[in-house]
């Protein structure tokens, strides 16, 4: 989706962050809770395993994390690139 | 003091105090009453969007839904959750520096074009109203449980607190009093979940005490209702049951689904500046992560504390016997559900004794006719009653149920008065004032919001009170419209410059068609029971569901607009600066001024 980008490095920037975070959200989501779980089944979490944990708690911390994490590198951006409120 | 009395208390405080919000924060401009006037703090925001995001659905349903199933549904959790990472990421900020009052507004400016705009419209309208009849029915069923009233009476009741605080304070007013509303519903929530953890393994959280050890038996609780649950020929709780491909594509649909919901997304419009939007969605998710860890706790804990209700001895000793649950007060609770008919059970070979199990498992079939058993005799067990049910089934004191009727309430009146606000502002910005008479003044812009606010009560009160047989179905078809439609436009909108009015509109339509008639040829054409050529149990494209349908029809949506924008005109310079624009924070407050 990123076809009008060339030279805003800006934009470009974000779009990385993006990338990132979107990789690392599908993987603890369908990543380890779902479709990977059966690899992760060896690892025990209080009774059950740790691709059961990913998809009833973990994912949802991961989601927090790279909301805030987005939030902050994005901030931090903006005033690197002066295009931040004043 | 008798439990009527105290529930009476508890809603009466919490409906006195949403009054009184409404008087203090009445809305006096357009801006105030679409976006709060752009001044709400964006944790203030988050705890609204919290509370205007988890409806009845959330606070009843969903812990039940995870109980009787388990490990399959944790597709709700990761779905309704996940979806706020693509909000913050890829539509929040960039919706609120655009700097307009609805969700349309963006679709009709950015594609040049009315009909975008006017699709949009439909599409919102169309979703907003299907979620809000789910919204008003849970108002009634609270009200008929909690307060001994009809479910008509109940009903008006809660839709005449909706129209105090929403029709004269509008946004504003719906702000502050979804931060009340939230506080009494995470309250409601967590405080029965606290006990009921103690009780069970010791650990006052209960996300922790999901994965610790039952305290009476000294082994890991999951694995102790994993060993329970299937005793009683019940799938293991813990297991992959489910079809993968279903569960993966179900998943993607709620997440889209929930991040182009407009009642969701108008909320950060309210905030004061982008990166304030940025904040306010990590936020939100805080807000709602507190309930969402919760509630598999809850449902965990709870199919435990019933099952072993139904068998205080083990499953291998005898069961409950009638006489026990008409006469120990422990078993109150299933008197007073039996009223409502949502609980039922019967002695069907007549021993005395309720054998809870399940019939439908071949393998039980020897074990149930050595021991005499003929069927389950828990006949009835509607899943919507476990969180309300829960305090008493835990035995907790007057005073929790009595919050958790509050919150209940809570939970669907935030709801509701969020999706009435998107329908009124749809409504009276973009079909008056965007399509039928631009020239509105603002005093009428205002006064013609109120009144479509009014209406849109009166119609979600009307359809409360007789709800279409196909109520239940009507969220997919919301998720389904919302994901279909609006997300993929709204996403586009914002990261490519190639996508123009033609692309736009055809995605949507495509997304849009292909998705309602997956939806029909599954659930019946317009919902007519009988008139469906295929069921969820055995769909057309392989193991996919209806439900499950909005992630393909997004991607459809994507592939249309691309195809159809790539053959017809490249973007107007104007377009294409404006999308430059909304792609930068700086300058978010001129286009505040512009209003």
């Amino acid at each position: 989706m990123s076809d009008d980008t060339n030279g805003n490095a800006y934009w470009a920037a974000n779009l990385r962050i993006i990338t990132w975070s979107l990789v690392i959200w599908a993987l603890v989501s369908f990543g380890f809770g779902i479709l990977l779980r059966p690899l992760l089944s060896a690892i025990p979490v209080g009774g059950t395993d740790l691709g059961f944990w990913f998809a009833q708690q973990g994912s949802i911390l991961v989601f927090l994390a790279l909301i805030f994490n987005y939030a902050w590198q994005m901030n931090k951006l903006d005033r690197q690139y002066g295009v931040d409120e004043q | 003091m008798d439990q009527f009395v105290i529930n009476l208390l508890f809603v009466g405080a919490s409906f006195a105090l949403y009054i009184g919000i409404a008087i203090w924060a009445r809305a006096g401009s357009t801006s105030e009453f679409y976006a709060a006037g752009r001044g709400v703090h964006p944790v203030t925001n988050g705890m609204a969007t919290a509370a205007d995001w988890m409806s009845a659905a959330s606070f009843i349903s969903m812990a039940g839904l995870i109980a009787f199933v388990g490990y399959d549904n944790s597709s709700f959790l990761m779905g309704w959750t996940g979806g706020y990472v693509l909000l913050a990421l890829l539509l929040a900020p960039y919706l609120r520096k655009f700097g307009k009052f609805t969700v349309s507004e963006f679709i009709g400016d950015r594609f040049y074009s009315k009909t975008a705009r006017l699709v949009a419209v439909i599409c919102l309208i169309v979703a907003s109203t299907t979620y809000v009849i789910g919204q008003m029915t849970g108002v009634g069923v609270a009200f008929g449980r909690f307060l001994e009233v009809s479910n008509t009476a109940g009903l008006l009741i809660g839709a005449c607190v909706v129209f105090a605080y929403a029709v004269f304070g509008g946004m504003k007013g719906v702000t502050y009093t979804q931060v009340a509303q939230y506080v009494v519903l995470i309250l409601a929530y967590t405080i029965p979940a606290i006990f009921i953890s103690l009780q069970l393994t010791g650990n006052p959280i209960p996300g922790l005490g999901l994965f610790g050890d039952h305290a009476a038996s000294g082994e890991p609780l999951l694995a102790k209702l994993d060993q329970i649950v299937t005793e009683l020929g019940f799938a293991e709780y813990t297991t992959h049951n489910a079809d993968t491909l279903n569960m993966v594509l179900f998943t993607l649909s709620l997440m889209i689904g929930t991040a182009g919901l407009p009642h969701v997304i108008m909320r950060f419009f309210t905030v004061p500046k982008v990166s304030d939007a940025r904040w306010s969605a990590g936020w939100a998710l805080v807000f709602i992560a507190l309930l969402y860890i919760t509630a598999p706790a809850v449902g965990a804990m709870a199919r435990l504390n019933i099952t072993e209700m139904f068998w205080p001895n083990g499953t291998d000793q005898a069961a409950v016997s009638v006489e026990t649950i008409e006469s120990d007060p422990n078993y109150d609770w299933m008197l007073t559900w039996q009223k409502t008919g949502l609980l039922d059970w019967e002695d069907k070979n007549g021993d005395g004794l309720i054998q809870y199990y399940n019939d439908a498992n071949p393998e039980m079939a020897d074990k149930a006719a050595a021991a005499g058993w003929t069927g389950n005799e828990l006949t009835k067990f509607n899943r919507d009653i476990l969180v309300l049910a829960n305090p008493e089934i835990a035995n907790l004191p007057g005073w929790v149920i009595g919050l958790v009727a509050a919150g209940g309430l809570a939970a669907a009146l935030s709801t509701a008065a969020g999706l009435l606000l998107a329908i009124s502002s749809a409504v009276s910005h973009d079909l008056i004032k965007g399509q039928l008479n631009p020239g509105i003044s603002e005093k009428g812009e205002l006064l013609s919001a109120r009144i479509a606010m009014a209406v849109a009560i009166a119609v979600a009160t009307y359809l409360g009170l007789n709800p279409p047989g196909f109520a239940a179905q009507t969220v997919a078809l919301a998720f389904g419209l919302a994901a279909a439609s609006i997300f993929p436009a709204l996403m586009m909108g914002i990261f490519s410059t190639r996508i123009n009015n033609h692309g736009a509109v055809a995605g949507m339509l495509a997304g849009l068609v292909v998705t309602l008639v997956y939806i029909f040829l599954h659930k019946g054409w317009f919902f007519i029971p009988d008139t469906n050529s295929f069921t969820d149990a055995d769909p057309l494209l392989g193991t996919v569901k209806s439900t499950s349908f909005g992630a393909i029809g997004a991607a459809i949506n994507f592939a249309v607009a691309y195809a159809v924008s790539s053959m017809t005109k490249e973007l107007p310079q104007e377009i294409r600066a404006l999308v430059e624009s909304v792609r930068v924070p700086r300058g978010a407050g001129a286009a505040q001024a512009e209003h």
